[in-house]
């Protein structure tokens, strides 16, 4: 590293890896810190994104691995920022580092250790939304930056039980021994000059609106599982197979948890109406034949190609009705989805064998944690505070910490990269400063 | 004439602002009765919003509302939608134009304390020889039986059960004797609020003045009305709240043995209203032998009954697509011999369904306290 002010970004999702290559790019040294295991955040889990249908993981991964290589980054994935200290152009930062039990240095990302694991096939993939299965020890996904195994705490048997058979099933059989089980949570001081905050989002839980039947019906799915569903990568290779059949009648439903103050999600969430405008075309693409509806209560297409990808799809047979569905129950094997059109007047059962609710993006649950670790406000909707909702759009009350993304409320990815790309320059702007200094 | 339904709303105390709602339509979506009758809410609410409702002209479709509130508990806005029809009716009160039915029933509460028209003296009949203290006494628990509850037969029996359960458990319970007096939750929900504020004038220091420290109703209409419009000062529990916290305390031992497959359906005022989904099942489950089984539309999404909101008083505009006919097949096909209620008015519109589909055979309607009841 030079001996240049160097920048915090803090989660390496799509906002803070844009971020952190502008910086870096600029000549400044960067660290890039996710708590995760791979970066990649949210939009690694996409399939394809509106309004392009570009895949996601296509325009994502070159990017990812930008990160990983670049000179001026240091990437700390698997890591937490657990204190921040001083001022703009002279904060004292302290990272936690989860012991991954696997050296990163040594692991070569074969993934023979998975294999072998007594866990294999077991745990359940929280990066397919979980409708797959992996290993104790594992990637999240086939493109992870660092491409590095981790063991699973909670699930790996020798961490929750203090036993695993005679030997390490994985540690037999990696080549390199790479796996080690004393490895513990190490900190580390870095001085950075700004912070970027790009901790991202989380979506509702859908059961807190029950009368949809989500965790009752397992043909009910958020629309995060159906991107897990409808992914080339994901755990039906991009098939949508349902219980092993696939769906003749596809249901989605806008607004699930939004626009609603009882849930805590009081405004749109910006991104449902086109994301299940895309899902209808992805399913129109694969099931031909399939009848698909969409309810909706007010379509929202507002960005550069957004109503024009809405007319395309309608034009794919796909029905927008008009009305919030108020409940789904079961009729034989079959869903029934009862809602009222009001463009007709009339309340109607549609039958379905796939429902995806459209569920609120809601701040992360540690917003708050977060907001007392680095001095911040939130708004009253929960995500982090921006120091003027026009005019200083990424910056925060507290000089020298920027904000990106999601956390500062929903986006979809062009705006959470102009944003980021916005945070960027405002936290060079302080990095140029500190030089001065 | 067109009337101002906001103006209207805030004159009767229900501070419903319509300007919030944005016509989503899981009002009517979730209403019961919007697939067999011409009743739309969401209609409503924008017909009264706009100014474009003709005066209180007699709307038929208005007296279909069941008051389940599942339009309140899903608006996302809480515009609290079936308060519009609640105000419509009291507008078509006002005018005197009520089905003759719910008019009569209006007239028995209001000489009788009961909306069946019997003599008061006889609300105490079903109590005969059961050894129930005058609540006057004093007592720690106050109970309080539905006008149902006291004098339909089928209820009655479960009245005894209850009583029969609350002695075995030692419970220190009163009964107003014949000074009770009918709730008063329908008579506001079919509109009639001169009739409302008259009861809980005259009841709230009647009930307040015994000095429980709880009230338990055996119908949760009752239940509701005292715990949200009278704000009585006391605890206002349904009986099977109680019953599972007598369970809980060790204070109700059922040693018999109820060897059936048992189903429950959960009242819409005890269960979407007031969100009491637990304690019924709790009750059952803790019944020795027996084999409890769930059907498909339960808890938030459980399907009415069509018995509140001035229901009982009222056949609707669709007699043959009853929700109860709906309900007893949808228990009879989980294999279950007993449908479980835990309100009067289900048992009374379920146990009709069952007659009138044929199904008594398979399939028979209790209530909570005689199943508790027969495992003492």
């Amino acid at each position: 590293m030079t001996q240049k002010p160097a920048a915090l970004v803090i989660g390496a999702g799509i906002a803070g890896i844009q971020a952190a290559l502008d910086i870096a790019d600029a000549g400044f040294p960067v660290y890039l810190v996710e708590r995760e295991p791979s970066v990649g955040g949210r939009m690694a889990q996409l399939d394809k994104t509106f309004p392009t249908l570009d895949c996601s993981s296509c325009i994502l991964t070159p990017k990812m691995v930008s990160v990983g290589q670049h000179p001026n980054i240091e990437l700390l994935t698997y890591s937490e920022v657990v204190a921040v200290e001083g001022e703009a152009g002279g904060f004292r930062v302290t990272i936690k580092k989860k012991p991954r039990y696997v050296e990163e240095e040594i692991c070569r990302g074969c993934g023979l250790c998975a294999e072998a694991c007594r866990m294999h096939g077991r745990v359940v993939d929280v990066f397919n939304q979980g409708l797959g299965k992996r290993a104790a020890i594992y990637v999240p996904f086939p493109q992870a930056v660092p491409l590095v195994y981790t063991v699973d705490p909670t699930a790996c048997l020798y961490l929750t039980r203090g036993v695993c058979g005679k030997t390490f099933k994985c540690q037999d059989a990696c080549p390199t021994g790479a796996i080690n089980f004393e490895q513990k949570e190490r900190f580390t001081e870095v001085d950075v000059a700004a912070v970027i905050v790009a901790t991202g989002f989380d979506l509702i839980d859908p059961r807190t609106k029950p009368e949809f039947g989500y965790g009752v019906y397992p043909n009910v799915i958020t629309g995060l599982e159906f991107e897990r569903l409808s992914s080339a990568s994901g755990p039906t290779s991009g098939k949508i197979v349902l219980n092993g059949k696939e769906p003749r009648d596809a249901v989605f439903i806008h607004c699930v948890g939004s626009r609603d103050p009882h849930t805590g999600a009081p405004y749109c969430s910006r991104i449902c109406c086109m994301y299940t405008a895309k899902h209808a075309h992805l399913v129109r693409d694969k099931l031909p034949n399939a009848r698909i509806t969409v309810f909706y209560i007010d379509m929202r297409a507002f960005g550069k190609g957004y109503e024009e990808f809405y007319d395309r799809v309608k034009e794919e047979r796909v029905i927008y009705r008009r009305g919030e569905p108020s409940e789904v129950y079961r009729r034989g094997d079959r869903l029934v989805v009862r809602a009222e059109d009001s463009l007709l007047g009339r309340t109607v059962e549609v039958e379905a064998d796939l429902v995806v609710l459209a569920t609120a993006v809601v701040p992360r649950a540690d917003t708050p944690a977060v907001a007392k670790l680095l001095g911040l406000s939130l708004s009253p909707d929960g995500f982090f505070l921006e120091a003027h909702p026009k005019y200083r759009p990424v910056e925060t009350a507290r000089p020298g910490v920027f904000l990106a993304g999601c956390c500062q409320g929903p986006k979809d990815i062009p705006d959470t990269v102009a944003q980021a790309k916005a945070a960027a320059a405002s936290a060079l702007v302080v990095l140029h400063q500190a030089i001065a200094k | 004439m067109p009337m101002d339904i906001q103006q209207h709303a805030r004159e009767i105390g229900l501070g419903l602002d319509l300007f919030s709602c944005i016509q989503c339509g899981k009002c009517t979506g979730g209403c019961p009765v919007s697939l067999t009758t011409a009743l739309n809410v969401r209609s409503l609410v924008y017909g009264a919003l706009i100014g474009e409702i003709d005066g209180p002209v007699h709307r038929e479709e208005l007296w279909d509302c069941t008051c389940c509130f599942t339009c309140v508990a899903r608006c996302p806005k809480d515009v609290r939608p079936a308060e519009v029809i609640i105000a419509l009716r009291s507008l078509l009160v006002e005018e005197g134009k009520v089905p003759g039915t719910i008019g009569n029933a209006l007239m028995g509460i209001f000489r009788q304390g009961n909306p069946l028209g019997y003599a008061r003296e006889d609300r105490t009949a079903w109590m005969d020889g059961l050894g129930v203290k005058p609540a006057q006494e004093g007592c720690e628990t106050l109970l309080f039986t539905c006008c149902s509850s006291a004098y339909d037969v089928r209820a009655q029996a479960a009245t005894k059960a209850l009583v029969r359960v609350l002695q075995a458990a030692g419970v220190d319970f009163g009964h107003l004797g014949t000074e009770e007096t009918c709730c008063g939750n329908e008579v506001r929900r079919v509109g009639e609020m001169g009739l409302f504020e008259m009861l809980v004038e005259e009841g709230k220091p009647l009930l307040e003045g015994i000095g429980a420290a709880r009230m338990v109703a055996t119908s949760p209409h009752c239940m509701n009305t005292f715990r949200h419009e009278y704000k009585l000062g006391m605890d206002v529990l349904h009986y099977t709240q109680l019953l599972a916290r007598l369970l809980d305390e060790g204070k109700l031992n059922l040693t018999g043995r109820v060897e059936k497959v048992v189903t429950y359906h959960d009242p819409c005022f005890l269960g979407k209203q007031n969100g009491i989904f637990d304690e019924p099942r709790e009750v059952l489950k803790a019944v020795p032998g027996m084999k409890f089984v769930e059907m498909d539309r339960i808890r938030e999404r459980s399907l009415c009954c069509e018995g509140g909101g001035g229901r009982m008083w009222f056949e609707g505009t669709n007699t043959e697509g009853r929700l109860a006919f709906q309900r007893v097949q949808e228990a009879a096909d989980t294999g279950a011999e007993i449908l479980a209620v835990a309100c009067p008015f289900c048992m009374a519109m379920l146990d009709d369904a069952v007659k009138v589909k044929g199904l008594s055979e398979r399939l028979k309607v209790m209530d909570i306290a005689e199943l508790v009841a027969m495992a003492l």
